[in-house]
């Protein structure tokens, strides 16, 4: 039978490829290229070797979106997934309105993170104003708990969902072994619970951290990076260099910028699949 | 038992905590209808609290001026043709390279598997500006045909979740069909994708999930005098004026919000199981 698929490679791989070549392959590999170069438009390219990736520490910008968005992807990775679990043990429980709960708690999840920035944008400001404290706009700490309240609020959901469907899956003989062996509430959570649901918690860090880290459309629509770029993450650092800066420098500067942003992306990822991995029972 | 009593007592302090914690999850999206019906001039942040009284109150003032002043009706047009032509063609291109993917052991299929994988750690911003100057010297910056560029970005997730659950899909099924005459192309239309419809909805929602949602993209690659979607529009407000004509805006958002809602309400089913999916083969 493959060597009769195999015939057909053209129906079945050639688009995805050809897409894939055009949307993913080829931009990215010109973006490598890209980031040796000092260009304004991709008809003027001039090669500079590493000057980009020197010039990346001119100004102080990237390095402060780097710490802020560090402490940012810190702070929102452990109280997304604390508060996560803790809703999800919640409702296990079989407490009247269940689905009614999941429901609404998952909703945030499905409005776009530009419309979600207005939103809270107008509430912050609303509650900022009551308190007499100065606006979201005004002051990075605020920017920065605004950030953090934006995305437990969207995110918290997802996560819940995911670990909801983990806990159901830990065999209740277990449980039930564990509290005849004497376990109490809290070693059932600590020794059987949380072992067995190790995947999803594997899988939710992995989420939030790349998702807090890869944050933008919420940091455009919500802070907009002001007080004077205190709050501008990493992302959103890159696309300013690009399109909001003048200069001939600029767009390599940023290309260089976009790809040590790639890079620790994926040093990211590969640690903290490694850590949360080695701690995951066999079922 | 006394046990079962006092579980019971904290069952109900767990639901009256959750239902207060529930009011204050729908309480951003109420704040802004409310807003969203008042005049332009209550909506200050010092008043944005205050509800709508017989003097504030504009009716549906502010969606009609949203709906005209910004053309919302073709972004609406433009958000929903792009997701649905996108997730069509990825869920068809994707679930057909899939499956060559499993069946057929060789240099292709496990480069294009890893190619993949990989794609979908990639940030956006790596590739933002070289998509966009790809996707105008190829002419795929208008609405009708970005969704290639969907493809091309979107392959990644929905070949790793269709190649998850093909992996465990009997082999015998599709040799039985071929001894019987079937070509590969009959044998994956009429044998393969019904067995796939769990798995199609579930990326399916997925990926609508984030077409619908995505900003920066179409701001990069569509013209944006000419064509705005969804979250564009949303974000032109603020970018195109000096002040922000806060009714409109608000008007707008709902008219956002409300349909993914309802959506979401008829068909959460499938959405919360698709999600629970896309995060086990992740």
């Amino acid at each position: 039978m493959e060597k009769a698929i195999k015939k057909f490679w053209p129906v079945f791989v050639l688009p995805t490829l050809a897409a894939f070549i055009i949307g993913f392959i080829w931009p990215f590999v010109w973006g490598i290229g890209l980031s040796f170069c000092k260009f304004t438009t991709v008809n003027n390219v001039q090669f500079v070797g590493l000057s980009n990736y020197l010039n990346i520490w001119i100004d102080n910008t990237f390095t402060h979106a780097f710490v802020f968005t560090t402490l940012f992807t810190i702070v929102s990775t452990v109280l997304i997934n604390v508060f996560a679990f803790l809703l999800a043990l919640l409702l296990t429980r079989h407490v009247r309105g269940t689905n009614i709960f999941r429901t609404v708690y998952f909703m945030p999840n499905l409005i776009g993170g530009v419309v979600l920035g207005y939103i809270w944008l107008v509430l912050l400001n609303g509650v900022l104003t009551l308190l007499e404290k100065p606006l979201l706009s005004l002051n990075a700490t605020y920017g920065f708990w605004g950030l953090i309240i934006l995305m437990c609020w969207q995110q918290i959901g997802y996560m819940m969902i995911i670990y909801i469907a983990g806990l159901q899956n830990v065999p209740p003989d277990l449980i039930e072994a564990a509290r005849i062996d004497g376990a109490n509430n809290r070693q059932v959570l600590t020794r059987v619970k949380i072992p067995m649901v190790m995947p999803s918690i594997t899988i939710c860090t992995f989420l939030t951290l790349t998702n807090s880290f890869k944050l933008f459309d919420q940091n455009l629509s919500l802070t907009g990076g002001e007080p004077a770029k205190a709050t501008q993450m990493l992302a959103y650092n890159i696309y300013d260099t690009f399109y909001a800066r003048s200069g001939p420098q600029w767009k390599g500067i940023g290309q260089a910028k976009a790809v040590v942003f790639f890079l620790a992306v994926v040093v990211i990822a590969l640690i903290q699949l490694r850590l949360t991995r080695s701690k995951e029972v066999q079922q | 038992m006394q046990n079962s009593k006092a579980t019971k007592r904290v069952n109900t302090v767990i639901s009256v905590v959750l239902s207060l914690l529930c009011l204050a999850y729908v309480y951003p999206i109420v704040l802004i209808l409310l807003n969203s019906f008042k005049q332009e001039r209550s909506i200050t942040t010092t008043r944005v609290f205050e509800l709508p009284t017989a003097d504030t109150f504009v009716g549906f003032a502010n969606y009609i001026q949203g709906i005209t002043s910004m053309d919302f009706l073709s972004s609406f047009w433009y958000s929903l043709f792009i997701s649905v032509s996108s997730v069509l063609l990825i869920l068809l291109c994707c679930s057909m390279c899939a499956w060559y993917i499993t069946r057929v052991h060789g240099k292709l299929s496990s480069g294009m598997y890893y190619l993949c994988v990989f794609s979908m750690v990639v940030p956006f911003q790596m590739v933002m500006f070289t998509l966009a100057k790809t996707a105008d010297t190829l002419k795929l910056n208008n609405p009708y045909n970005i969704c290639i560029i969907y493809l091309g970005f979107g392959a990644g997730l929905a070949v790793f979740m269709f190649t998850g659950f093909m992996k465990s899909m009997p082999v015998e099924i599709e040799e039985a069909a071929m001894i019987d005459g079937c070509n590969p192309l009959q044998i994956f239309f009429r044998v393969v994708c019904p067995i796939l419809k769990p798995t199609m909805i579930s990326t399916a929602i997925l990926e609508t999930m984030w077409v619908w949602n995505d900003y920066l993209l179409p701001t990069l690659v569509l013209d944006i005098k000419k064509y705005r979607t969804i979250p564009m529009a949303i974000q032109y407000f603020r970018g195109s004026y000096g002040k922000v004509e806060m009714g409109p805006m608000m008007a707008c958002i709902m008219l956002t919000v409300l349909p993914v809602v309802i959506l979401y309400l008829v068909c959460q089913k499938y959405i919360i199981e698709g999600v629970v999916a896309g995060a086990v083969k992740g």
